[in-house]
């Protein structure tokens, strides 16, 4: 393991993360540790767990053993929506979109947990409600920017083609504030430019946020291309752990994506 | 340019024609109680019912067609509205606090009373709502549709209110001269409440949808999970959006109360086969379009008429005579009625759109040219 060692706490950390569902081990002690600023791949053939181990660490499924650290504090037990006030957020692999609202709809929904007004100041439209409501559209309109959906703000999510979609998606997901992002397959279905705007996308996201990106895809070009880091799993077992030629070179990656 | 700017000539115009219509209605309470049976007998009673029918549909869009959550017990929020303000108001009187419906002393137990009925429905709204947490669609229905008939029986068995309380005897009897439950004199005189509280109920809910309230609970509609993987607390959002609605379905039980000499639970009874039930009141969401508020004041009044129309016999008897056996019949003239609709616009009259006053040249012109753009690429194919 070529991991650099380093001083701060990372952003996010798991210890002998696992999961059991009946008998049925489908994730075993899975360690991470994602410092600020990183952007980490997680890989392996399908079925190998990383959805699950998504999952986990948003909290949809509860780990049977294992903690999630965010920040060194620990989440365990929290609900969903915990999870992303802490600082998780996620895109999905099949889209998930609130595909009846408009694009900056989307994104403002995702901004929710950070207004403050209550009833009242809806009710009757105060100076809060008005502040908070410009905050959000200026927020949501920024947010379009960096994924290129501004002008189609006013569209229906439904109606956007299929890469368009994927940036909604993540445009909203950075809605939420997040410390670390979790993008599930963001290049699956696309075509080779729609790969490349992602790419870009990706990084615009990283130089203006300086947040940590924990990446599964399927695209290896992809992979190789952005990752500091790569993780592949294979029957909820990590099999390797390093940077990208390590893992490309690597016997038993090979074996898991080849067979032996 | 800000928010606030743009939505403010949207506010100036709607305040200017809330107030017109306000103003208008009230002021013909005032000058056309004296005159023709027209105004006393027929325009008055159907401003009230449409009235709380909107409110009642209102509320429903709300929690289905903004939350996605079928709940079939609203009249019975409705019910819980209209025994507590009728009894609210009985008790007042009993206690001597004003004889007689007039006076500012009535008027202001009158709102009170309405306004504690809306209360206590929010407060059977929060505990349906807590259900609605762990069930969805067909599971939720049959849930609420429990509720509905607990409640309705519940009320029905209480001694104070139910069969030998408020509609004791004949009918009306016990409400007429006794608080609410007007007569036609006294409902044209107040005919500025029910209108003042239509419209305070709606844009109330108008406001909750235009805010991050609104956002929530569309986002759960479309996707709960999704919803939650962005932050959204849905378990709060869906138990206050219920509480809410539940609210003003009471508060269109308040103004049944008023318009009404007796109220019996049978009204709000599911099995009731008027158009004040439950799975009406869903028809009439349906109808309007799931997610447009305006949707559902339109297809509340519709429905109303429909109902009104076949009762009375206005224009059925304008048509052939063979024709007209059918509308012996009025749940035939509803289905078929919704089968049109539903035929020719699926997603309701409305569908989501929201009909407004400064908007609607633009989005005319909107609907203009992508009609054109998809008659240009028809002609293209």
């Amino acid at each position: 393991m070529t991991e650099k060692e380093r001083n701060e706490t990372p952003v996010l950390e798991t210890r002998g993360l696992g999961i059991s569902f009946g008998g049925l081990q489908a994730v075993s002690d899975f360690d991470i540790k994602i410092y600020k600023g990183e952007l980490i791949g997680l890989i392996g053939p399908n079925g190998a767990g990383k959805t699950t181990v998504f999952n986990m660490l948003t909290g949809v499924y509860k780990p049977t053993e294992g903690t999630v650290y965010l920040d060194g504090n620990a989440l365990n037990g929290k609900k969903p929506y915990e999870f992303v006030s802490a600082g998780v957020a996620r895109t999905f692999q099949n889209i998930r979109l609130f595909k009846d609202m408009s694009v900056i709809d989307n994104v403002k929904a995702a901004c929710t947990k950070d207004i403050t007004y209550n009833l009242f100041d809806a009710t009757f439209q105060t100076k809060k409600y008005w502040e908070a409501e410009q905050a959000v559209e200026d927020r949501a309109h920024e947010l379009l920017k960096i994924v290129n959906l501004d002008d189609k703000a006013s569209w229906k999510a439904s109606n956007l083609p299929y890469g368009a979609q994927r940036k909604l998606e993540i445009a909203r997901a950075l809605g939420t504030n997040m410390k670390i992002l979790l993008l599930d397959e963001p290049a699956a279905g696309m075509n080779p430019t729609e790969t490349d705007e992602l790419l870009s996308c990706i990084n615009t996201i990283r130089e203006k946020f300086g947040i940590a990106i924990l990446l599964i895809e399927h695209d290896m070009s992809l992979v190789m291309k952005v990752c500091e880091r790569i993780k592949v799993i294979d029957y909820g077992q990590t099999i390797a752990y390093g940077l990208p030629e390590e893992i490309a070179n690597d016997k038993r990656v090979i074996a898991a994506y080849l067979g032996t | 340019m800000t928010l606030k700017k743009m939505n403010q000539k949207g506010f100036v115009v709607n305040t200017i024609v809330l107030a017109c219509l306000f103003f208008l209605l009230a002021l013909l309470s005032n000058t056309g109680a004296g005159k023709g049976n027209f105004f006393r007998l027929v325009l008055t009673p159907s401003l009230w019912q449409c009235g709380y029918l909107i409110i009642l549909a209102t509320s429903l869009n709300m929690v289905l067609g903004f939350m996605g959550q079928l709940s079939l017990c609203h009249c019975a929020f409705m019910a819980i509205g209209a025994y507590t303000a009728a009894l609210m108001s009985l008790a007042f009187q009993r206690a001597g606090v004003f004889k007689s419906p007039k006076g500012a002393v009535f008027i202001l137990i009158m709102f009170l009373s309405i306004l504690c009925g809306g209360l206590l429905a929010a407060a059977f709204g929060f505990i349906v709502g807590i259900p609605a947490l762990r069930l969805k669609g067909d599971y939720l229905a049959i849930i609420t549709l429990g509720f509905g008939m607990i409640i309705v029986n519940v009320i029905n068995n209480l001694p104070f209110c139910g069969q030998n309380g408020l509609a004791e005897g004949s009918a009306g009897s016990s409400l007429y001269k006794n608080g609410l439950g007007f007569g036609m004199k006294t409902k044209v005189t107040y005919l500025w409440v029910a209108i003042l509280l239509t419209i305070l109920a709606v844009v109330m809910m108008f406001k909750y949808v235009r805010s991050k309230f609104g956002r929530a609970i569309q986002a759960i509609r479309d996707d709960e999970i999704a919803a939650a993987a962005s932050g959204i607390n849905t378990a709060h959002y869906k138990v206050l959006t219920f509480a809410y609605s539940a609210f003003f379905a009471g508060i269109a039980g308040g103004l049944y109360a008023c318009a009404n000499g007796s109220i019996s639970t049978s009204s709000f009874a599911f099995t009731n086969g008027g158009i004040l039930n439950s799975t009406f009141v869903v028809v009439m969401v349906v109808l309007g379009g799931m997610g447009s508020l305006t949707g559902s004041i339109v297809a509340a009044v519709l429905m109303f008429f429909v109902n009104y129309e076949i009762k009375n016999g206005a224009w059925v008897a304008m048509l052939p005579s063979g024709i007209q056996g059918i509308f012996k019949y009025p749940m035939l003239v509803y289905a078929f009625v919704l089968i049109v609709v539903i035929l020719f616009r699926p997603k309701g009259i409305f569908g989501d759109y929201e009909f407004s006053l400064v908007h609607v040249r633009e989005d005319l012109a909107k609907h203009r040219a992508l009609k054109a753009q998809e008659k240009a690429e028809m002609k293209g194919v």
